[in-house]
């Protein structure tokens, strides 16, 4: 395994050393890293409100809330805001997911205060304009309709529904049209008046700043921001295993190409599964050319331009996906093989060379993914996030040495079964 | 060490681009070979594509999946892209590791396996590829307008080819296309990073220095004539959503209007990086289009594409219909604002908010050692390394007297092709 490499860039690697974490008297953490090879700051950040909140009949109610936050705020209408941005080429943008809102921001250094001003104009003040909301909606809806013609969103979709049944997490945080259909400006109000605030919102400023100045911008923006109704995330429920394998299929007519997803349930990524399951999957469908998957239902079998594997880990349960794009014909062949590939994963250990190579590409390739600002800062984020501490990339060789064979293995068995499958199809 | 980039042309015609950056251990070097959907035609539409395809299927010397390995097991990307005037392939590595990087671009240059049986399941894989892009409407449009754009130049001809050639290409065919403009003399080596530049250049003349200059490429390019008027197409598929695209001939990059037409492009639509790969951008929702069209919603989105390419292209203007209207009424707005740049000057305030803009996305374009690499050999592909290092200036001297120029000049109906892509229930 390649831990020269790994120690030999340590240095540059965030660390305790390098990384100012500071908790503001309001619940907001506050992340700041220097980086002064470039005159540019990406700032990102999450607050713990998401579609969890949605009511059934309203889903895509905090989507859309996140995507109001920025039409305009006590300060700024949706033009005069921005303008500011535009007018200094930087980026601004809100989303969210089931279990958080997040922002993220690229700007030149010397615009740190324009965009936190902005940033906390937009989460403290926002106003919902009528008019703006309307036009939201429309592009909403609108977005939803070319969602259903996208061969790849709705197997995903799909197999949401088959891997996560009966669990919030088999709902798109879209929506669907008839629950976009029925949400009103007042809806975006309540939704935002209770699940906004400071308490557990977090923020990774990364860039040609030092970070008292960050701080103390932070400060001066964020930290007397108040809500006392601020509600925190309901419990995520209990979610049932599979019990056999489920296939649903959706016909989405004149397309060329049909999308399929399968896989099983995966732990979540505090779980001790998560190292063993994330080096197993590289080898299954990522390593390389998209690995194992890739090397049999593209290079071999010519099947398809893109098949891998994905393991998706955060809070709560988490999914293991194996995608491939084919033409509508090579459905059941692929499904065949991919499964095959699974049951062979389950019952044979990894080889000792690949579990080698996967080890050894997840010490290498950390100077690429925190050579850039917005790589870093992702990365501030899901240290705090799931507490992972501040020297998790020093214990990181540790964590990565620390699988074997057996243990790939023997927890896969735990979460694959090519028995019990959720297989989505979506195509013509 | 030197700050300075370095050009050098070896003896047997290869460019060589150097530049140390030393931020971080990583290396990015690029090979750019100077062919794309340019140097096709019909009946061999994509065979620059597919070439690209096949320079993965591994050499005598690096037998298939060996670097595939050797790359990943350092942790270093390595990828290739086909387009309209090139073909790149690139590394990103950890800098002690570098070397791999010279050795496997050397010696694909002139020593890539065909094999007829590897050719054949590629055949496959790459009609996947389409049939994925055919699955966005989008794609439909943009190849009707694109074909309805050029009668003679190969522009007309999407990168990935047509359905028919790609099911008729054969072995023979791509071993002749990659030999024929596979050489040094027809390539670009740019790399950056941690190195020094001195001895980086003897490397690159140990590996690259005895291969065979090969001949110049014939690419005689059929000069396509102005258009005479307007053309419309029409493409009808599934979906509940209707698009609009208008795609007006475009000057090449190395022409000088290429940079009024980037302001222009940035008041009418928002600016765009050239950059490829990520790495900053802004929103459009104070571009004049986006008022008009998004605000006034007659569209839910709008965008425009405008590429640096070697011969006069396009430049297209992209619209979601509003739902409760028609891609007639989206066409009409458009054309009304293309009339209010026409009817009053753009003032210089507008100008210089957009050069702004423009030295912001370079800024965020050189966060990124693989980017800074990329602009180190992309724009020898359609002008040379001062039209990047001058992209800004060039941008700074644009007056509103120029915009207003070429407004009239380019953004004319009898210079453009109008695509509606509308629902087949409708």
């Amino acid at each position: 395994m390649n831990q020269t490499i790994y120690d030999e860039h340590r240095n540059a690697l965030p660390g305790p050393d390098d990384i100012t974490r500071v908790k503001l008297p309001n619940g907001i953490t506050v992340l700041a890293r220097s980086n002064f090879n470039s005159p540019t700051l990406s700032i990102k950040g999450y607050l713990p409100s998401g579609s969890l909140f949605d009511p059934d009949e309203k889903l895509g109610l905090g989507y859309l809330t996140a995507n109001g936050l920025m039409t305009g705020t006590a300060q700024y209408d949706f033009q005069s805001l921005y303008n500011e941005i535009e007018s200094v080429g930087a980026r601004l943008g809100f989303s969210s997911g089931t279990l958080t809102t997040s922002f993220s921001a690229h700007c030149l250094s010397e615009d740190l205060n324009l965009m936190l001003d902005l940033i906390a104009g937009s989460l403290r003040s926002p106003v919902f304009p009528e008019k703006e909301f309307n036009r939201q909606k429309t592009q909403m809806l609108t977005g939803l309709a070319i969602r259903a013609q996208d061969t790849a969103s709705m197997a995903a979709l799909l197999f949401d529904k088959i891997v996560y049944a009966g669990h919030p997490y088999e709902r798109p945080e879209e929506g669907y049209v008839e629950t976009v259909q029925s949400i009103e400006r007042e809806d975006l109000i309540h939704f935002y008046e209770r699940t906004f605030g400071p308490e557990g919102l977090t923020i990774a400023i990364v860039g040609a700043v030092d970070p008292d100045t960050t701080v103390a911008a932070v400060k001066a923006t964020l930290g007397d921001w108040t809500n006392e109704d601020q509600e925190t995330l309901p419990e995520l429920t209990f979610l049932k295993s599979i019990q056999k394998t489920t296939k649903k299929a959706l016909s989405i007519p004149g397309k060329s190409q049909a999308d399929i997803v399968m896989g099983c349930q995966a732990p979540e990524r505090l779980s001790p599964d998560y190292f063993p399951l994330r080096i197993g999957n590289n080898i299954l469908g990522e390593f390389g050319m998209m690995g194992r998957l890739g090397q049999r239902v593209r290079e071999e079998a010519g099947l398809a331009y893109y098949a891998y594997s994905s393991l998706n880990s955060s809070l709560g349960p988490g999914a293991w996906e194996m995608i491939a794009g084919i033409n509508p014909r090579n459905i059941n062949q692929t499904i065949a093989l991919i499964t095959e590939e699974i049951r062979r994963f389950v019952t044979e250990p990894v080889s000792e060379e690949e579990l080698s190579d996967s080890k050894s590409n997840f010490l290498g390739r950390m100077p690429l993914l925190l050579e850039s600002n917005g790589g870093v800062a992702v990365s501030l984020l899901n240290i705090e996030r799931f507490e992972l501490g501040l020297d998790y990339f020093l214990q990181y060789p540790q964590l990565i040495q620390a699988v074997t064979a057996d243990k790939i293995l023997r927890t896969s068995q735990k979460y694959l079964d090519p028995d019990r499958l959720a297989i989505a199809i979506a195509g013509p | 060490m030197t700050d300075k980039t370095q050009f050098h042309t070896l003896s047997n015609g290869l460019s060589v681009h150097l530049k140390e950056i030393h931020t971080a251990p990583i290396i990015s070097s690029w090979v750019w070979y100077k062919v794309g959907s340019r140097n096709e035609f019909r009946g061999k539409t994509g065979i620059s594509h597919w070439v690209e395809h096949m320079q993965f299927k591994g050499t005598e010397k690096y037998p298939a999946g060996y670097l595939d390995r050797e790359i990943s097991r350092v942790g270093g990307i390595w990828n290739a892209m086909t387009y309209l005037d090139w073909t790149t392939y690139f590394e990103t590595l950890p800098a002690h590791i570098f070397d791999l990087s010279l050795s496997l671009e050397s010696d694909r240059m002139v020593n890539s396996k065909f094999n007829t049986q590897e050719v054949e399941l590629e055949r496959m894989v790459i009609i996947s590829e389409r049939e994925g892009n055919e699955n966005q409407p989008h794609f439909l449009l943009g190849e009707a307008v694109q074909s309805a754009a050029f009668s003679k130049h190969p522009y007309r001809y999407e990168v990935i080819g047509l359905k028919e050639d790609l099911e008729s290409i054969t072995c023979d065919d791509l071993v002749q296309h990659y030999w024929h403009y596979y050489h040094p003399g027809n390539a670009v080596v740019a790399i950056a990073g941690d190195f020094d530049a001195e001895s980086m250049l003897e490397k690159v003349e140990s590996l690259y220095g005895d291969l065979p200059k090969g001949e110049e490429p014939d690419v005689t390019v059929p000069v396509e004539a102005s258009m005479e008027s307007e053309k419309r197409v029409n493409v009808t598929g599934p979906g509940q959503t209707s698009y609009v695209q208008i795609a007006y001939r475009a000057p090449s990059a190395s022409n000088l209007d290429f940079f009024a037409l980037t302001v222009l492009d940035s008041l009418l639509t928002g600016p765009s990086s050239l950059n490829m790969f990520g790495s900053g951008g802004t929103s459009n929702k104070t571009s004049r289009l986006y008022r008009a069209l998004v605000e006034g919603e007659i569209s839910v989105s709008c965008y425009g594409a405008l590429q640096a390419t070697h011969d006069p292209y396009l430049y297209s203007i992209n619209l979601t219909v509003h739902p409760s209207h028609t891609p007639e009424k989206v066409l009409n707005a458009v054309d009304d604002e293309v009339k209010r740049v026409l009817d009053s000057p753009v003032t210089a305030d507008e100008i210089a908010r957009a050069i702004k803009q423009a030295k912001a996305l370079f800024a965020y374009s050189s966060e990124n050692i693989s980017n800074q690499a990329f602009w180190l050999g992309y724009t020898d592909m359609f002008a040379d390394y001062d039209w990047f290092e001058n992209y800004v200036n060039h941008l700074a001297r644009v007056t509103s007297d120029d915009v207003l120029r070429i407004a009239r000049s380019y953004l004319t109906p009898d210079n453009r092709v109008v695509g509606f892509y509308t629902p087949e229930e409708s």
